[in-house]
Parts: structure tokens; sequence; C-alpha cells
């Protein structure tokens, strides 16, 4: 068994305990859990270390790591693939890091704790399997799977319109993974294994364009696919306008899994178009980049104005997320090396910066067991450690340099502006605007005149500074020597620019 | 000497770590752990500084630079680029940053956030040294960003006024205006060049790579990041509200160092513009100068005054690199960073003193406020004396420093003008001089109504006292700095510094733009520069005389009522006054503007978008109701009916079965007759 | 010589009365009567067969098989009746129905 496999089950494994052990014993529970998150972690560390970072990946097989190969159903030419490449081990890597900090995010949920733990984990395993799937029918499973897990932690655990929020995750998810699903199968039907001739889900074999059928060479039925592919993804990014579940599920989500949702799942979108839309339908990519760009552009804006107006702190949080992931679409969109880079280091880095975010609004909202931004003010007195680790938070997100998000925005404004630059110029407001609603939000919740209701406030514990410091150092660190994580990247993002025409 | 740079630029770095982590632990909180770093960064830059007036090379450059990202097509290098200009700015830095370390000691004694204050101020002292030695636009970005974070943090150190936390965000915000700029120029300049590197960026725009309009475009837009850190109209609005922030921060950041970076990055990009950029650069300069100095007569805040004196101050340089006086502009920044800290200083001093006095008599009044002063030049007269220093050489008096630099910024222009054909440039040289005029009369009024004159508040002035050693021995040392003789050695004219160092070393870098054909910007004949010169020298001292006689005119000698002239001035005065309003215009519009429209946006989000999405989800529901209706009633419904009619059948066929045996019998021979009959038949 | 058709008509008529009586009497007895009355004509109608036509002896097998039926039949019936009677105290036939509608 590899690495991969391992990395990816154990959590399902520690599942299966955390179910045979009585629901009383609270502990037992939450250790295996730590224990189930914390060895992949070390595992995916390891790997790291072990990292070939002169091979390419994405549609060669000899140059994919810790490749592995089973028999699943052969009959639909259906395979357990799985294997890294420098686009997806830096997001496996930071999955395994994120679900193990969110165990220790999740140490105070106050009910049913059993299920929750078991689901959390049968979660992680979905996330970490469609990074690491390199079959289309094994990732659409494991999509799925990740799916089912996060609709009850969030219709279960979640806030008081939990069951309206979990609902309209679900039927929008589902609705992308439809379109995948159709997508998938024309795919299928469409492409032949070189070696046996039989139909396959085998991703590395849609990409090679000598495997497609004549009907899939029909210039219409590539942008149909394309477009079905996209809508698919875009869902989870989520771009303007299917972003609509993504604040009401943050809001209604518990803490441990809003950072999940936005740290790790919204990244899967932009995951998907480069793993699955860019290699396999290349020429439909680079014809169609400009309205990428647009969105992005769109996202970048209305996700920093909309963040402006929200009273919620958890809501401003999560549209800045809508925000920061625009600029994950326009570095994508212009297929230049800082762009697609700067991109996916912006899926990274982001991932760890908005974690802190919705850790920070977690802590205070146990204390205060509210979020509105208005009912607070001068915690910088009451709190001062709190206030440091979120200002470090909040003026990662706002793209502070020094920290890893400002490396990831010069990067992509860098990337895209050679290629659309009106675009770019536009997008760029939107750093001002961001620098608006973060201050904004800081002076209201930290500065000012301490609320007198707040007197007796408790300062941050130990267990929250071990959840938001190894984040803040992460992103302090690769802001200034962003290298460990660019090198992961930069040869399979160099060779999927090349694959575009 | 590289690694001498970089050492001094780290050293308050490492402090910064240590104070955050540690400093409340450490004995007297860790002020000592700022103040060696910074001290020592003084020491090492005295060692460049006297390194370079041996050598007393104009040409001196030296680079050293790494890959910091390598992308394989894409790259940027950082590296650390010192020239005599660096070596300068890093000089100025240290000393007054050194100082105001020192000052700070008494000044924010008891404050429950002194060690945090000293972390500020030791990260700020980084940032800005590291944009100072950086030799590229990309690492010149990151620090000025982050120059911008360390004001944000000390203007809002005292948070919880609500005055401080709103003046930090306006800071920061409006510096991000300019910061965009700042980027957007950063973007023309790497797609054009592929290269941040400053030697890169001379070769590309010596080379052609990027010219014309791009290149007119990408200065003016660099220079937005100055217009913005360097306060001048219209992003000036931030810098009288910093004045929130703790005095000592006032001198260090506010007045000679960090507003300075902006004047610093156009004499870095100096050579990359183009005419026309310089002359919008300059207007832009010349404007704020005459605009800030307007609205600096009417203040009574005493650091306002100052504020907006340093706005118009920092003008003059932006309108002197721009007329092309390289040397002019960079010579103003040094001479003001000392009067001008000095000032501010001493203000601190006053406010000090103030503030001790009020807390005595448990009196709840503006210690900043002009109008309660008087007469305090007995009480304390090391204040009194230094800051006496400072106001003449910031009125371009002779023997000061300030003479030296401002005279030559006027003659710069005024050759700028006689240079060029379009008359209408003369204006640069006229608003220089007016400003002149109202700076000298201003910093005489607040001269006068603070140290002179009859106490306002018998009470208060009872209680002033002169300031501790650790306030009065910076204010000393910066006064000693503002007097001629240290910038015209070896000369010794107190008329020119015509022959001192700093002119010989700090000339004009060569300009890359084709334009200018490789001479240092415009092409000023010898003659007509010293002919301007000359000119300039004299109008400046008549002027600056002048200013100082109206002061004393009408606040000292009482010759004229000031009530009777602030009646006649009327909506000047009004305007001037209120700032000319244009804090309120940027409220009404930009502020109000954009909460409208996020709302407006948040409501399209929760409203169109979401209800959208709803409606989907209303139409399918109810979809699926109206279906099941039809399931209910049709389908069912038919399925039901045959029933109910077999059912009526069964009923009706019932009565047949009378359980009589008799009538079935009957009915059986009935039904054989029939059939036999049938059959018979 | 009787021929075959007095015997048939008197058999007809036996089966006609039989067939009245079973329809029409509301005593349970009476129409067990009725009953014989049908059977004795079959009978006769078997016995005149046997003669005249060429069924010889089996057409008087079967009449006493008929007989002996009968006889079984009569016994059963009566219990019924019998049984009526002790429940209702009447074995008017009208009245019992039960199995009506």
């Amino acid at each position: 068994m590899g690495f991969l496999t391992l990395i990816t089950f154990i959590p399902v494994v520690g599942m299966i305990i955390v179910l045979l052990l009585p629901k009383k014993n609270l502990n037992a529970i939450r250790w295996v859990s730590a224990a189930a998150t914390f060895i992949p972690f070390v595992l995916a560390s390891y790997l790291w270390t072990q990292f070939n970072y002169n091979l390419g990946g994405i549609n060669n097989e000899s140059t994919f790591q810790f490749v592995e190969h089973a028999r699943w159903i052969p009959a639909f030419g259906i395979e357990y693939f799985m294997g890294a490449d420098g686009l997806s081990f830096p997001m496996i890597w930071l999955t395994t890091l994120l679900s193990f900090i969110c165990i220790f995010a999740s140490w105070n949920i106050d009910k049913a704790q059993k299920g929750y733990f078991a689901l959390f984990l049968l979660l992680e395993t979905g996330m970490i399997g469609v990074f690491g799937a390199l079959d289309f029918f094994l990732f659409y499973v494991f999509w799925e799977v990740m799916l089912l897990p996060m609709y009850f932690l969030i219709g279960i655990w979640g806030g008081p319109r939990r069951e309206y929020a979990a609902i309209k995750f679900f039927l929008y998810t589902l609705f992308g993974s439809v379109l995948m699903l159709l997508a998938m199968l024309a795919l299928y039907f469409n492409t032949t294994d070189p070696v046996t001739g039989a139909h396959t889900f085998n991703m590395l074999h849609m990409m090679d364009q000598s495997n497609h059928s004549d009907w899939l060479k029909i210039l219409d039925v590539r942008y149909l696919i394309y477009i079905a592919l996209f809508i698919g993804f875009a869902i989870k990014i989520p771009m303007f306008p299917f972003h609509t579940w993504l604040p009401d599920a943050h809001v209604e989500a518990p803490t441990a899994i809003s950072v999940i949702l936005a740290g790790i799942l919204l990244k899967m979108g932009t995951y998907g178009i480069l793993r699955i839309s860019y290699p396999i339908l290349p020429d439909i990519a680079a014809s169609t980049s400009w309205y990428m760009a647009v969105f992005g552009m769109i996202n970048i804006l209305y996700g920093a104005f909309v963040a402006m107006a929200q009273k919620d702190f958890k809501k401003m949080v999560a549209y800045s997320s809508i925000s920061h992931m625009g600029f994950v679409l326009l570095g994508m969109s212009v297929f230049t090396s800082a762009g697609i880079i700067g991109a996916v280091f912006q899926m990274f880095s982001h991932g760890t910066i908005t974690a802190m975010l919705f850790l920070m609004v977690g802590v205070i909202y146990d204390r205060a067991h509210h979020r509105d931004i208005e009912g607070f003010g001068g915690l910088g007195l009451k709190m001062p450690v709190y206030t440091g680790i979120s200002s470090v938070a909040l003026f990662a997100a706002l793209g502070l340099p020094g920290m890893s998000g400002f490396v990831a925005e010069i990067m992509v404004f860098i990337g895209a502006f050679p290629v659309y630059r009106t675009i770019t110029i536009i997008s760029a407001i939107g750093i001002i605007i961001t620098a608006a609603y973060i201050l904004w939000t800081l002076q209201r919740v930290f500065l000012g005149k301490l609320n007198p209701k707040y007197e007796n406030i408790p300062e941050i514990n130990g267990r929250e500074i071990f959840t938001m410091a190894p984040l803040a150092v992460m992103t302090i660190l690769f802001g200034i020597w962003p290298i460990p994580i660019l090198n992961l990247m930069k040869t399979s993002l160099n060779y999927l620019i090349q694959i575009i025409p | 000497m590289v690694e001498i740079a970089v050492i001094i630029a780290l050293l308050p770095l490492l402090a910064f770590v240590i104070q955050i982590f540690f400093g409340k632990r450490l004995p007297r909180q860790g002020d000592w752990v700022s103040i060696g770093a910074i001290v020592s960064g003084f020491g090492l830059s005295l060692y460049l500084f006297i390194q370079m007036l041996t050598r007393y090379d104009p040409g001196f450059v030296i680079t050293e630079s790494f890959t910091w990202i390598d992308l394989g097509s894409f790259k940027i290098n950082l590296g650390i680029y010192l020239d005599n200009v660096s070596i300068t700015m890093l000089m100025v830095v240290t000393i007054v940053s050194s100082l105001v370390h020192i000052y700070s000691m008494a000044y924010m004694e008891g404050d429950p956030r002194y060690s945090r204050f000293y972390a500020y101020l030791s990260l700020f002292s980084f940032s800005m040294l590291g944009l100072i030695i950086w030799d590229n636009l990309f690492g010149i970005y990151m620090m000025w960003e982050l120059v911008g974070l360390c004001s944000y943090l000390l203007i809002g150190f005292w948070f919880e006024k609500d005055s401080a936390s709103n003046a930090a965000k306006k800071a920061f915000i409006t510096n991000r205006i300019g910061d965009f700029g700042f980027l957007f120029g950063l973007l023309i300049v790497v797609t054009a060049i592929g290269s941040f590197t400053l030697t890169d960026i001379a070769e590309g725009v010596a080379s052609g790579k990027l010219s014309g309009g791009w290149l007119t475009a990408a200065g003016i837009l660099l220079f937005c990041g100055a217009i913005g850190k360097s306060a001048q109209f219209p992003l000036h609005v931030w810098l009288p509200d910093a004045m929130e922030g703790p005095t000592p921060v006032s001198a260090l950041i506010h007045a000679a160092t960090m507003v300075a970076a902006g004047v610093y990055l156009v004499a870095r990009l100096f050579f990359m513009l183009s005419l026309d950029a310089m002359i919008f650069i300059s207007y832009i300069g010349a404007f704020t100068a005459i605009f800030a100095s307007i609205i600096a007569v009417t203040q009574n805040d005493i650091k306002r005054v100052l504020a907006y004196s340093t706005v118009s101050q920092l003008g003059y340089m932006i309108m002197a690199l721009g007329a092309g006086s390289f040397t002019a502009g960079f010579f103003h920044l040094v001479t003001h960073a000392m009067f001008k800290a000095g000032l501010f200083l001493g203000s601190g001093s006053v406010i000090h003193a103030m503030h001790h006095a009020m807390h005595k008599l448990d009196v709840h009044d503006d210690p900043n406020d002009i109008r309660l002063m008087g007469g305090f030049k007995d009480k304390m007269p090391t204040t009194y004396r230094t800051f006496l220093i400072y106001t003449l050489a910031l009125s371009g008096i002779p023997f000061f420093s300030g003479f030296l630099s401002k005279d030559a910024i006027l003659g710069g222009t005024l050759a700028f003008a006689v240079s060029q054909s379009n008359p209408i440039h003369y204006l640069l040289p006229v608003f220089g001089f007016a400003a002149a005029i109202l700076t000298a009369f201003y910093m005489f009024r607040l001269v006068i109504l603070t140290f002179h004159g009859e106490p306002q508040r018998k009470d208060l002035y009872e209680n002033i006292h002169e300031s501790p050693k650790t306030i009065t021995i910076p204010l000393s040392i910066l006064a000693v700095l503002s007097i001629f003789i240290f910038y015209t050695l070896p000369g010794i004219n107190p008329f020119s510094a015509a022959h001192g160092w700093f002119e010989h070393l700090m000339a004009a870098p060569a300009s890359a733009v084709a334009q200018f054909s490789g001479h240092p910007v415009v092409d000023i004949s010898e003659h007509t520069a010293h002919s301007s010169h000359t000119l300039a020298m004299i109008i400046s001292i008549i002027v600056a005389l002048s200013g100082i006689l109206t002061a004393f005119a009408i606040y000292y000698w009482k010759k004229m009522d000031v009530e009777a002239l602030t009646e006649k001035m009327g909506v000047l005065y009004r305007l001037s006054y209120n700032k000319f309003y244009v804090d309120e215009i940027y409220e009404a519009t930009v502020v109000r503007g954009l909460l409208m429209w996020n709302n407006l946006l948040s409501w399209f989000d929760n409203a169109i978008i979401d209800g959208l999405v709803n409606l989907t989800a209303w139409i399918t529901r109810h979809t699926s109701a109206l279906s099941g209706k039809f399931d209910n009633a049709v389908i069912d419904g038919m399925v039901n009916e045959i029933a109910d009619i077999t059912q009526g059948f069964g009923r009706q066929l019932r009565r047949v079965q009378t359980g009589q045996i008799q009538t079935y019998i009957f009915a059986a021979v009935v039904g054989a007759v029939v059939i036999i009959l049938v059959r018979l038949v | 010589m009787i021929s075959l058709q007095t015997y048939l008509i008197i058999s007809a008529l036996v089966f006609i009365f039989g067939l009245i009586a079973v329809v029409n009497k509301k005593n349970a007895v009476g129409i067990l009567m009725g009953v014989e009355l049908i059977l004795n004509s079959v009978n006769l109608n078997f016995i005149a067969f046997a003669k005249y036509v060429d069924l010889s002896i089996k057409g008087q097998i079967i009449a006493i098989f008929v007989i002996i039926l009968a006889a079984a039949e009569a016994a059963v019936a009566l219990a019924i009746v019998l049984n009526i009677y002790r429940y209702r105290s009447t074995i008017d036939v009208t009245t019992v129905d039960l199995m009506k509608n």
C-alpha cells in the first residue's frame, strides 16, 4: 500500500475506531480523531521531503509521484489510480494540516460528539481523495463522499438556520455534480484506452487528444463539455453568480467546518479546473480565458464591496473569501508563469489565511455568543494576545507585504497585467476596498472604547492559540520566503502552461 | 559595505521581535533593546557616512542582489543598492530615529503599552531603513506598505480614543489609494522591462523598451505612491489627522522620515521621469506647498500647524524634483528632516508640560491649543531657544540650514521656468515664493503665541516646567544640526552650499529618458542657473523677512486687530480654517458613496442573486406540490374511479342475491327454459 | 302396451309438480318433498328408457343409485331443517335469508 492511500484512508480507520468507542468517553474520541488526522499530516510532511521538484506530472503518468494503481471495476475501465504532482501535493499537505488543526478547533462541540468526529474524519478522506485521484470516476466518488458528511456537519451541528443552509449547500453542489457527471460520461464514452481499446475513466488518457473520438473533436461539443465542467467547478469556488450558498453555509456551520469549507473545499473548484478542464480541453480553455478573467474581476470587486456592507463578522469573512478566490480565477485565466503559479499559491495561502480568520471569529463567538461586528469594540484592551494574532490574520487578508497573501496577489497581478491590462487594473481597485473593509472591521471590533459588556471577557486560551499560531507563522514565513511552496508548484504549472495552445 | 547596510536594517527588526514576545518581562520593559538597536544602527551609518565623505566620489554605487523568486520564465531579484543618496538617507533616518527613541523614554513614561510602543518604533525603523537600501521597486513597494502599517499602528497607538483609531484607518486607506497607482506603475514597468531592479529599469528605459506615453504614465503612476505617502494634494488629508498619534511618532514618521519616503522614491526614480511626468509632479508639489501653507495660517492646534507646514514643505521638495533640481529637493529633505523633527519634538515638550499642568490642576482642555499658551519662554528656556532656531531654519533665514535648501529649490524652479519656452511655468517659482511668505508668517505666529506675550491661562502657566534631560538633549542636538555649517563644509559661505560636500556628492543621476539625451534632466545653462540663483536668494530673504515682520506686527506689536482682520478676510479665512472642506467633500462623496454602493450591492446579493436562488427553490417546491396534486387528483382519481364503478356495479348486483334459495332455483329454471327455447327456435 | 310417451308425459308432470313445490312451498319439509318428486320423476324416466331404449340394465342401476342418494339427501336435509327449527322455531324458508346480499 502506498503512502498516498495511507494518507487518504487513515482517517476512515480513525472513523471506525471512533464509532466503536463508547459515546461517553469524550476524551478518547477526541484524541483518536486527533491521532487519525495527525498521522496523515506526518506522512504528508514526510512525502514532502521525498518530493522530486523536477517532475511535472499533469498529463504524463511517468512524471507523477507516489503513483498507485489497483483494479477496481475493470469492466467499465475504472481504476483505483492515485498520484501527486506539483498541483495537487500542496493541496494535500494543506488538507492534512487544516484537518489536524480543526480537530482542536472542534474540541468543545457540545452535542453528539461521536457522530461529529466520525463524519469529520470521513470528510477528510473525501478531501484528500479528491486531490489525489487521477481516475475521473474515483475523483467523482471522492467528490460525493465529501459532500455527504458536509451536509450533516452543517445540518446538525450548525447555527439556528442550519437546515436551510445545509440543504442549500447540498442542492447547489449536487447541481454542480450532475453537470460534472454528464461531462464525465460524455468524456468516458468518447475516450479509448490506447492499450486495450476500451473506454476509460483514466484522466491522463482523457488528456491525450489522440484518444478522443471524432465526436469529441467537434468544437461545439467541446464547448458544451467545458461549460458543464466549468459550472460544476464554479459552484464550488464559488464564482459569481453561483456564490450565495457560501455566506449561508459559513454563517451556520460550526467554526471548524467553516475553516474546512473555506480553506479546502473552495479550492477544489479551481483545482478541478486546473486538473481536469485545462489539460483535457486546452483549446477551449484558451479561447474562453477572457470570460474567466472577467469573472475573476467581478469576484474580487463584488466580494469586497459586499463584504464591506456586512454586519455579521462571519459573513464578512465569507464574502472576503469570494473576493480572494477571484484572484485565483484571474491568475488562472492568463496562462503566464507568474499568473498561474500566483493563482495556485493564492489557493494555498488563502487556505491558511481564511482558516485563521474563521478561527478568529470562532474564538470571539465562543465567548460573546454573537457575531455582530458593531456589538464589540475595544477588545484590544482586554485581549491583547487575541488582538495580536487576529491582526496578523486580518493584515494577511489585506495583502500586507511580508505575508503570503501579498506574494500571491502581486504575482497574479504581474502575471495578468500583460495579458488583460484593463481587467487587471480594475481588479487592483480591490486592494483598496479590501483595506477599507478589513481596517473598518478591525477598528469596530478591537479598537475604540471597551464595550462595558465585555469587561470580563477571558483572553484566548492555549488550545485556541495552538490552532491559530501555526497558521500565522506559516503566513509570515511563506510571505518572506515563499520558495518552498513555489518550488513544489513551478515545474508542474510551467508544464501546464505549455499544454495550453 | 552591503553587509553593514543590511545589519543596520535588521537590528531594529530583531529588536521588534524581542519586544513583541518578551518586551513586558524585560527590565524597563525592554526600551533599551530598541534604543540599543537603533543607536548601533546610527553608529554603523556614521561609519558608512564617514567613508563616503573620505571617498568624496559623486559617482559611487555599490549593489548586490540575489534571486528571491525564480519561476523559470519569471524572476524577481532583490538586492541592496548603496550610493551617496541612500547612505545620507540612512544617516538622516538613524539620527532622527535614535533621538526620537531617547526622547520617548520620558514622553511615553508610564504608558500601559510602553514596550509595545518601542516594538512599533523598531518595526518602523526596520521598514524605513529597508526601503532606503533596496535596489528594486518590488522591495521598495513591500517596505512602502510596511511603513504604512507601522504608521497605522503608531497613529492608532492610543486606540481606545475613537479619533485615533479613525485617523489610523484613514491614513492607511488613503495611502492604499496612492499605492494603487504605485502598483499600476509597477506593473507597467515590469511588463515592459521584465525586471524590478533600478539598474535594469534604467537600461530598459535607455534602450527604449519603455518610452513615450507609457513611460510618462509609469512615472506619474509611480508618483501616485508618493502622493499618498508624502501627503500631496489631493491625498494630503491623512497627515493632519495622523497627529492623533503620540508626538514622538509625529516627529519621526509624520515629519522627518516616512513622509519623506515619497520624496525619496521620486528621487530614486528621477532617471526615468519624462518631461511631462516631471511637469505634472512639479505642479502637484507647487500646489500642495501653497495650499497647505494657507491652511496652516489659521490653525490653532500646535501640532496641526506643524502638520500642514510639513505637507507644504514636502510639496516644496516634490516641486523641486519635478523641476529637475534633484540636489535641491533632496537637500531640503535632509535639512527639513532635522528641523521639522525638532519642531515636533519641541511641540511635544510643550504639550508634555501642558499635559502635566492640566493633570495637576485637573483641567480637561486640549493641551495642544495655542490659545491656552503664551509666555512660555521664561518657563521653558531650552525648548524655546531650540524651537526658535528650528523656526528660523524653516522660515529660510540665512545662517540656518533651511535657508540653503529652500534657496536652492527656489533658484532651481526659477531656472527651470527661464529655460522653458512656455511662460506659464513661472507659476512654479511664484507659488514657491508665496508659500515662503506664508511659512515665515505662520511659524512666527506659532512662536509668538506659544512663547511670547502674556500667558493666556495663568493657572496653567504657573504649573509649566521645563522638560527633563532626555527631552531637551535631543532638542539641542537637532538644533545644532540646523546650523548651516554642517551642510556647506568644506565651504563656510552661509549663503550658498554650492561648494559644500552635499552639492558635490548628491549629483543628479543621468536621465535614461531619450528626451533628455543623458543630461541630468532639464538642460539649464550655467549662466541661467547662476543668475536665477542670485535673484532667488535676494527675493527669498526679502520674502521671509516680510512674513516674519507681518507676524510680529499682528501678534506681537498688535498693530492690527486679529479679529478685525479675520472679519475682513471672510470667505478666505473660513476656507482656510476649515481646510478648504476637503475632508467634508470626501466624506460626502467618496465615503458616503462607497458605503451606499456597498449596501446596494449587498442588497442586490441578498435580494436578487439569492432571491433568484430562492425563487428557483420556490418554483421547484411549488411545481412539485402541483404535480403532487395532479397525481392525487388525476392519476389516483382514475384508479379510484374504476374502483368506484366496480363497487357500484357490485352494489346493484347484490340485490339479486336475495338469500332465498327458491328465487335462485326459479331463476335457474327460467334460464334453462330460455336456453332450451333458444336452442329449439 | 303402454307407450314410452305416456311414461315420459307422467314423468314430466311429476317433475313439474315437484318443481312447483320446491319453488312455491314456504315449508322446508314441503320443499324436501318436492325434491323427492323431482328425483322420482327422473327415476321413472330412467326405468322407462331402460325398457324401451337400448339402455338395458344400466338404467335400472342408476335408478337404484338415485333412490339411495335421495335417502341420504333426505337424511341430511332433515337434519339441517331440524337444526334451523331448533334455532329459529320455524321452518319457513322465506325467513332464512342469512345469505342475502
